[in-house]
């Protein structure tokens, strides 16, 4: 495989899938549940990006940033010390924590701001849950000279107060949101509610493969670069395609990244790791795709965590990027096909692989990667030697460090 | 099945054409904050001149409302309120009003959670004239239009400033009972209406449908709801009305000030209609 045929926008990976349709549907998932004054901006911003997809120059202009701002391609890394370790499968690592503000966010937040510029709006809005998509959000804003607000839950704010002071120094405004459970979900109302009311000069750079159409499939595109190079380094460092992928899921913008690519490649088992919080039985989790059902919410039809009377309930999870009671439609649609499987971890597990890669590898991994991660670490012992599994490492854990800390009662 | 209430709307509708009056449609939150106090609420509503009820059915995460409306869905669901009850609610409503008609204004999720069939059978046996999904646009209502319909319920969408002239025509096609014309961009209880912008706006969906037009998103006083009458057949008031019921000390003393409010906008409508009668 070639360096330019890996760098195609317009995904020709041999997917099977030519989802979503015209109308932004997966199967029964998707489409666009918005209220009127929403329908005319996304059809522009659908048609913009449309232009964008089909413009040789917008793509290597996207292209040379991933590779000289955020520094792609991520390495492939073989975890040989933890492989031998676990005693099974061989893991390697999709190292998108090296990458410019330290996740997956920014290879997004790139080809969002790069629309925005074309379509002439100065002003960026954005929600964020742990605060990697806010700052890569920021992050973007700065280099491109725009204005950007960033909406956070007031929970939120208060576990990741590093990566809000992170955004202030960027420039952009951060403001708590206090409504409903005062996390993501209520970050991304809030957003939602501030582009419907300035709608005529704010561009909104949703982080995750929800929202409405045209949002998932076009963070699903931008977030595609992760799985063609990944596929590539296989092919190139191993000789042959993975056995599995893994990737923790809370909207599920890495786990598509990765995953899509993949999707013609019938041999390679597609594991999504949702984050379980106390456990699954519980009930207080994070994991729709395991424990939910489907419904509407912010746009698309997807699962979601909701009671019996189609209220959405509140999540739980150590991580605040999976704390999300919702997840991307594409997503809803693999697991119902079958094309990829869903699993859940608690914040107990995710925490030992947190430190499982840290002590063996020297990567200090976020604490959403580590939901991946720890599922890899039950996953792997049961498996041959030759079997061979890439995770998504999607970001990395500094901004986690407090809060584990915490939990650990240690002060710092 | 009542035969006669899918054509309450109606109904009312040219009985105020025919006396040269606009309606007056108000909204307040199902169970806000009790059940039991919405149904003296609607009640004071109607003796205060409200000619259609809207009941908002409490939804988690309300995308499209204000503040005001969000606090009033949270206090709801605090009190335990559910899709369910809003409809037990309407059929004791219906016990003593069997005239005026009542439009649900919700998010989708907890229909679908119903199922679409259910719930319009079970809306139509309670009462219910129409039915306004917010996050429901007409692009992905078909399956849910074929239930309203067979139903008898009126499929209510709205228009906004940002629909153009072809999707006003495409709305107004699909939809039933009246068309509700957002009338800022923002959410509910956002920002003044430009009257003279909205008034260009109501006359441009009044040339492609013979549905009545609702204005609403932004009326807040008797002055701007009397300026609105003159161009549209109906106007919604929502958050002030909201408002009120968060700041009265007490659900008798929120009764009475409901029916005052609600009638000095329903006076302030029928002068400037008949001002512009006479002029």
């Amino acid at each position: 495989m070639n360096a330019s045929s890996d760098s195609q926008l317009n995904l020709a990976d041999a997917s099977p899938s030519s989802f979503p349709d015209a109308r932004g549907h997966f199967g029964p998932y998707g489409g666009k549940f918005v209220a009127e004054t929403l329908m005319a901006p996304l059809a522009e911003l659908e048609a913009a990006y449309r232009e964008c997809q089909a413009d040789p120059a917008f793509i290597a202009e996207f292209e040379r940033d991933l590779a000289h701002y955020v520094g792609r391609p991520s390495p492939l890394y073989h975890a040989e010390r933890w492989s031998r370790e676990l005693g099974g499968a061989q893991i390697y690592l999709k190292r998108e924590d090296l990458n410019h503000t330290g996740a997956h966010k920014i290879n997004n937040t790139i080809g969002q701001a790069l629309v925005a510029r074309r379509m002439g709006k100065r002003h960026i809005i954005a929600e964020t849950g742990a605060g990697q998509h806010g700052v890569a959000a920021a992050t973007v804003a700065a280099r491109f000279g725009m204005t950007c607000r960033v909406y956070m839950g007031a929970n939120d704010i208060q576990r990741q107060s590093l990566n809000v002071f992170r955004m202030k120094l960027l420039g952009a405004e951060v403001v708590p949101v206090t409504s409903g459970s005062k996390t993501l979900k209520d970050a991304l109302n809030e957003a939602l509610r501030d582009w419907v009311t300035n709608v005529d000069h704010t561009f909104y750079i949703i982080g995750t493969v929800a929202g409405p159409h045209p949002y998932p499939e076009m963070v699903r595109d931008f977030q595609c670069v992760i799985g063609r190079e990944t596929r590539a380094q296989c092919l190139a460092q191993i000789g042959r395609l993975p056995d599995s992928v893994l990737a923790c899921v809370g909207g599920g913008s890495n786990a598509i990244g990765i995953f899509h690519p993949f999707l013609g490649d019938t041999s390679v088992r597609l594991i999504g790791v949702e984050a379980g919080g106390d456990g699954v039985e519980t009930g207080r989790h994070s994991a729709p795709l395991s424990a939910g059902t489907p419904g509407v919410l912010h746009g698309n039809r997807t699962y979601l965590m909701q009671d019996g009377s189609g209220q959405i309930i509140e999540t739980h999870s150590i991580s605040a990027g999976l704390d999300y009671p919702g997840v991307g439609p594409e997503h809803a649609w693999l697991k119902d096909s079958g094309r990829a499987s869903y699993v859940a971890i608690t914040d107990e597990e995710a925490l030992k692989g947190f430190h499982a890669l840290t002590r063996l590898e020297g990567i200090i991994p976020a604490l959403e990667s580590s939901h991946a991660l720890a599922y890899a670490g039950k996953l792997a012992p049961t498996l041959p030697k030759d079997h061979i599994m890439v995770v998504n490492l999607s970001g990395r854990g500094d901004k986690d460090i407090p809060t584990v800390a915490t939990r650990e009662g240690i002060s710092i | 099945m009542n035969t006669t209430h899918p054509y309450r709307i109606k109904a009312r509708f040219e009985t105020l054409a025919t006396q040269g009056q606009a309606a007056l449609v108000t909204f307040i939150t199902a169970g806000d904050p009790s059940a039991d106090a919405t149904l003296a609420y609607l009640q004071a509503l109607v003796r205060g001149g409200a000619d259609i009820l809207e009941l908002g059915v409490p939804f988690s995460d309300p995308m499209a409302d204000g503040p005001t409306i969000q606090r009033a869905s949270e206090r709801a669901l605090d009190g335990g309120m559910s899709l369910q009850k809003v409809l037990a609610l309407v059929t004791a409503f219906r016990v003593t009003d069997q005239r005026t008609p009542v439009v649900l204004m919700g998010y989708l999720n907890p229909i679908e959670r119903m199922g679409y069939h259910t719930f319009a059978t079970a809306a139509a046996k309670a009462g219910v004239d129409g039915v306004l999904v917010v996050d429901l646009p007409p692009e992905e209502a078909a399956e849910f239009h074929v239930e309203m319909l067979a139903a008898g319920l009126a499929q209510i969408f709205l228009l906004a400033p940002t629909s153009s002239a072809a999707r006003f025509a495409a709305v107004c096609r699909q939809a039933t009972g009246f068309v509700y014309y957002v009338s800022v961009k923002g959410v509910t209880g956002d920002k003044p209406v430009d009257v003279a912008e909205v008034t260009s706006r109501v006359a441009a969906i009044k040339s492609v449908t013979t549905l009545p037009v609702g204005v609403g998103f932004g009326v807040r006083t008797p002055a701007t709801a009397a300026a609105i009458a003159q161009a549209a057949d109906a106007v919604i008031v929502g958050s002030a009305l909201v408002e009120i019921i968060e700041q009265a000390s007490s659900e008798l003393a929120a009764t009475s000030a409901l029916e005052g409010f609600v009638r000095s906008l329903k006076d302030a409508m029928t002068g400037a209609r008949s001002a512009m009668g006479a002029s």
